[in-house]
């Protein structure tokens, strides 16, 4: 389907396909099974000025938007959800920085982001606030021009590799949701530890930790927008990040459909090819169909974000919901047409169906999502 | 007058044949009549033949010849490494003989070094009339500087008709420079040499886009005619040890001795299988291997056999062995006694590199594969059960014996 | 320090086939790209202004679709592209391609260093690198396959050889042409593509470079393509059939002398 991308996007979607092809391909199976964090593909990106299609140029980005973070996100999760997330969760940490930052701290934050020099992070989960985001224990303590900030993140993505870290925290408990603030840390402030690495069951190339502060001392200069405001902060920052894990949930159903349309023509039994079975043929067309429809919302909405809409929580949500469900039905179908062979994994398919469960749950589960979309709509129907 | 090429529209009936035949896709079609676009064409004529119609003329500059009748003699570029005669010289003396018989002039080699005077019997003996020897320290290795000068010098003083040369490292940096300053023609890699006798030139055939078609290449108006050739395409001079040739000594005062760049040392690096060029038996592999890790069946055979391991460009691009294994165009060309062909499935530019084998061998389980097309014994199968089956049976037949 | 790289638009020749019923090459379809030897070249001079400043400038002589090279040349990280166009050079031989581009090298001016990639994988003579610096009288060193070090005046580099490789010492200006061991080319960089979309390539004509018409084209050129045809193929042998253990039996048997 022609989107109407622009030619920058285009040349953006292009490259970041080559370098999925060409570099990334070849690796993702390596990766996928030491676990290891994929540095070598960061330079290579971060050569490529990838990292900077969706910040402003003035900070030393490309100017694009969320679609091109879309982009890109999608194409290198074609080759490995797990590689590509390096880059889109670097993205979710400079997203707060890019919306509520200060013009000092995006001039400070964002060309290094842009330049792929460092990687960020977004810490929100803790033990205890998982869906519930609002019980979350992390507190920033006021102290001359400091805050000290007390408490555990779980399962941050690219933490002890980013460099730039964005946290939420509680500076007045007793103002519950509208006590919590967001703040920048970066990698090597004093009291800032790492746990130990979580042993997941796909993105197995994203590097996944705990964040640990004690007694941690942030600039108070670091403290995004104003004390109070961390849970909008949050809120936007998912808003803006949801098309971002849809635009991955797309590229690991396309990477795995990719796989099952060649497998499928290649594949004899029965003394012919199973891409001549109507059963399979049937598969490979639902698959298709629902995989080009995400998309077409996902792009929908990433251009919604991208036009400064004031509200975009259910649209981004439904993107989100469709295309991480789509995923997993996609890549469960195309192990399901490589039969045995897809269940072993000398083979690619299951690798897609690893990857595709998290993006079902992180960001907002999907039951978590359809709270939002339904939220929304009867807010909508109240304003009629 | 230069050459030119016209197409005459009211013969022209648009029916596409030179579209097809132009090699260079110089031709297209416009208004249903073939136009050429001249950034691209090379005037070869091959659309002339196809053209029915007669629509297409080429004509040949012929008028303004030059007197070429001073340049006498068949040349070859004798090439010496640490005073060791190449052997690509010797296979050059064996082709250059045959050119210098049928032109009926004197063959000649031409030698730079230092201390070589005891390599004369050593050309004498492989059929040079003449030899032209250079001996000063200064030549003792291969500069650009100093061997381009020597050799220019020689060129201008006794005007040779062909030079002959090979298509190693030295020899294409050499004769690439002293083609260009004594303005001649030059032709690389040639896999053919004959003699038009009437016009007494050089007819130099080699092959174009990767081995996909083959040019035949002529100097009409220049002389020398100077042409390279790969290592292992020719077939060596005989020894004849009573053949005896005149030796002209050249010494050349220090300024065509110098050189720019200076050697500073010779690093040799030996390689894990003799030099493939060299190897009486290669066995090879291809992208039927599917990894670098399978080359471990090649190297087995290999072994079994005392032979060197080969490769195809589609391996050696996939960075499954290093490049210094590669056969054909863009690589090496290899003329062993037997050629075994695993898993390649014989793309033109592979075949260009080892089809004048002696044997060929192919396993490949596409029974279509073009490698079958060249191959002396064919086995259509899983080259995963046949090359194993076969190193041990290579090893039970040759422990026996 | 500044570098020109001399580069050729080449088809891809992994995509070059021959129609077996007309014997013809096959020329549908058959995208061109920069000849993949001076992918090396062009790397090695954007690492050389990397590491000592400086401009790179690539050089090609070619059609008008030849800047479609020049401008991924760009988006790799040159900084100028010259494309040398002219029907003039119809029908130029590597005698003539080198003249060519010398003459365009002498209109650029000063240089440090010149890269070319070893060869060409159309033509694969391998003489147009030493055949310019032959024109310009410098020297050069063939085969790099490393640059070990290099100042303002000198470079200390590796060359090839068929038996390893010999170190060589070279004052500048120098000519190097280039093998693959040399380096790892880079990706293009999406800057790069971007400014490579809005860069100026530079258009010289024959009049332009100040060349002697006389030795420009076809003209100029010592060779000549008298026949173009199709390599006869060697006749196909025996195919051997049986199970596995039996084939190799056999063909061990055929070939019992021969590996002796």
């Amino acid at each position: 389907m022609d989107y109407l991308l622009t030619e920058q996007q285009i040349m953006t979607r292009d490259l970041a396909k080559k370098i999925a092809d060409e570099k990334i391909k070849p690796v993702a199976a390596h990766y996928d099974e030491t676990e290891e964090f994929a540095w070598p593909i960061m330079k290579i990106l971060a050569d490529s000025d990838l990292f900077g299609v969706y910040i402003p140029e003035q900070y030393g980005g490309l100017g694009g938007g969320i679609l091109d973070m879309c982009l890109v996100t999608e194409e290198l999760s074609r080759a490995c959800g797990g590689i590509a997330l390096g880059f889109a969760g670097t993205g979710l940490g400079a997203i707060p920085i890019l919306l509520y930052g200060s013009d000092e701290q995006k001039k400070k934050f964002l060309p290094d982001v842009a330049k792929g020099k460092r990687l960020a992070a977004f810490c929100i989960t803790e033990a205890e606030a998982g869906s519930d985001a609002g019980s979350i224990k992390t507190t920033a303590r006021k102290e001359g021009d400091h805050y000290i900030l007390n408490g555990t993140k779980q399962w941050i993505t690219n933490a002890g590799e980013a460099e730039i870290y964005t946290v939420i925290a509680m500076t007045d408990k007793t103002k519950g949701t509208r006590g919590a603030s967001a703040f920048i840390v970066e990698k090597g402030a004093k009291g800032m530890d790492f746990g130990k690495k979580e042993k997941k069951l796909g993105i197995r190339a994203s590097a996944t930790r705990e964040v640990i502060f004690t007694d941690c001392r942030v600039p108070a200069a670091n403290l995004i927008s104003k004390e109070g405001m961390g849970f909008i902060v949050a809120l936007k920052t998912f808003d803006n990040s949801r098309p971002g894990v849809a635009a991955q949930a797309i590229g690991i159903a396309q990477g795995a459909l990719d796989h099952a349309v060649e497998y499928a023509r290649t594949r004899v039994q029965f003394g012919q090819p199973i891409s001549g079975f109507q059963a399979i043929q049937h598969m490979l067309a639902d698959m298709g169909t629902q995989v080009e429809a995400a998309r077409a919302l996902v792009y929908a909405t990433a251009r919604m974000v991208d036009s400064g809409a004031k509200s975009v929580a259910k649209e981004s949500a439904m993107a989100k919901l469709f295309a991480s469900d789509v995923a997993m039905k996609v890549t469960t179908d195309a192990v399901q047409i490589f039969g045995g062979y897809g269940y072993m994994r000398d083979y690619p398919v299951e690798k897609y169906m690893r990857d595709a469960k998290i993006t079902q749950i992180y960001e907002g589960t999907s039951q978590v999502q359809r709270n939002v979309i339904a939220a929304n709509m009867i807010k909508e129907s109240l304003k009629k | 007058m230069a050459d030119s090429i016209t197409i005459f529209l009211d013969k022209c009936t648009g029916c596409t044949l030179c579209v097809k035949a132009c090699p260079f896709g110089a031709i297209h079609m416009a208004n249903k009549k073939a136009v050429i676009d001249m950034a691209a064409c090379t005037l070869c004529g091959a659309c002339v033949e196809t053209c029915k119609f007669r629509a297409i003329e080429l004509k040949k500059d012929t008028g303004g010849k030059k007197d070429l009748s001073k340049y006498k003699d068949v040349w070859v570029f004798c090439e010496q490494k640490k005073g060791v005669i190449q052997s690509i010289s010797f296979e050059l003396l064996g082709e250059g003989r045959k050119l210098a018989d049928k032109l009926g002039v004197k063959l000649c080699a031409v030698i730079l070094g230092s201390g070589i005077e005891s390599k004369i019997d050593e050309l004498a003996e492989r059929g040079a009339d003449k030899i032209y020897i250079s001996d000063h320290p200064a030549l003792e290795f291969y500069q650009d500087d100093p061997y381009t000068e020597v050799f220019v010098r020689l060129v201008q003083e006794y005007a040779p008709e062909v030079i002959l040369c090979g298509a190693t490292t030295i020899g294409r940096s050499l004769i690439s420079r002293v083609a260009v300053k004594v303005n001649a023609g030059l032709t690389a890699d040639c896999t053919g040499l004959d003699i038009d006798k009437k016009e007494r030139i050089l007819l130099q055939t080699r092959p174009a886009f990767g081995g996909n078609i083959m040019a035949t290449i002529v100097t009409p108006n220049h002389r020398p005619q100077m042409a390279t050739v790969r290592h292992k395409v020719m077939k060596e001079a005989a020894i004849d040890k009573s053949h005896k040739a005149e030796v002209i000594r050249k010494s050349y005062p220090e300024e065509a001795l110098k050189s720019r760049t200076r050697l500073i040392d010779i690093v040799a690096e030996i390689e894990e299988n003799v030099n493939l060029a060299e190897a009486d038996i290669i066995v090879s592999g291809g992208r039927g291997l599917g990894g670098p890790e399978h080359f471990a069946i090649i190297r087995e055979l290999a072994k079994a056999l005392n032979a060197a391991v080969g490769a195809s460009r589609a391996a050696v691009d996939s960075d499954w062995i290093p490049y210094s294994h590669q056969v054909g165009q863009t690589g090496k060309t290899v003329c062993p006694k037997l050629y075994i062909a695993c898993g390649i499935s014989g793309q033109i530019q592979h075949l260009i590199g080892m089809q004048s084998s002696k044997v060929i061998v192919a396993i490949n389980k596409d029974p279509d594969a073009p490698i079958f097309k060249v191959a002396t014994y064919g086995i259509v199968g899983d080259i995963f059960d046949i090359v194993p089956a076969l190193t041990k049976e290579f090893q039970r037949v040759l422990n026996k014996v | 320090m500044n570098i020109i790289v001399c580069i050729k638009q080449v088809p891809n020749t992994t995509d070059v086939r021959i129609d077996p019923v007309t014997n013809t090459l096959v020329r549908e379809g058959v995208e061109s790209v920069i000849n993949p030897f001076d992918a090396y070249a062009i790397e090695e001079a954007v690492r050389l202004k990397e590491r000592f400043g400086g401009k790179v400038t690539v050089l090609t002589m070619g059609p008008p679709q030849a800047e479609n090279a020049l401008k991924e040349a760009i988006s790799l990280g040159c900084d100028e592209a010259i494309l040398v166009s002219d029907r003039k050079f119809a029908g130029s031989d590597t005698w003539a391609t080198s003249y060519t581009l010398s003459s365009a090298i002498k209109k650029i001016g000063t240089f440090d260093v010149i890269l070319c990639g070893k060869q060409a994988s159309d033509g694969d003579t391998a003489q147009v690198g030493p055949g310019i610096s032959a024109h310009l009288d410098i020297p050069q060193v063939t085969y790099v396959k490393k640059i070990e070090d290099i100042s303002a005046n000198a470079a200390k580099v590796e060359r090839m050889t068929e038996e390893g490789y010999d170190i060589v010492e070279t004052p500048l200006p120098c000519l190097f042409t280039v093998v693959k061991e040399i380096n790892t080319p880079r990706l293009p960089s999406l800057k790069g593509m971007i400014r490579a979309k809005s860069a100026k390539v530079l258009k010289w004509t024959a009049d332009d470079i100040e060349a002697n018409p006389e030795l420009l084209g076809l003209d100029g050129s010592p060779t000549r393509v008298v026949k173009i045809f199709t390599p006869a193929p060697r006749k196909g042998g025996e195919i051997l059939k049986g199970d596995t253990a039996d084939v190799a039996k056999e063909l061990v048997e055929l070939l019992k002398d021969a590996v002796r």
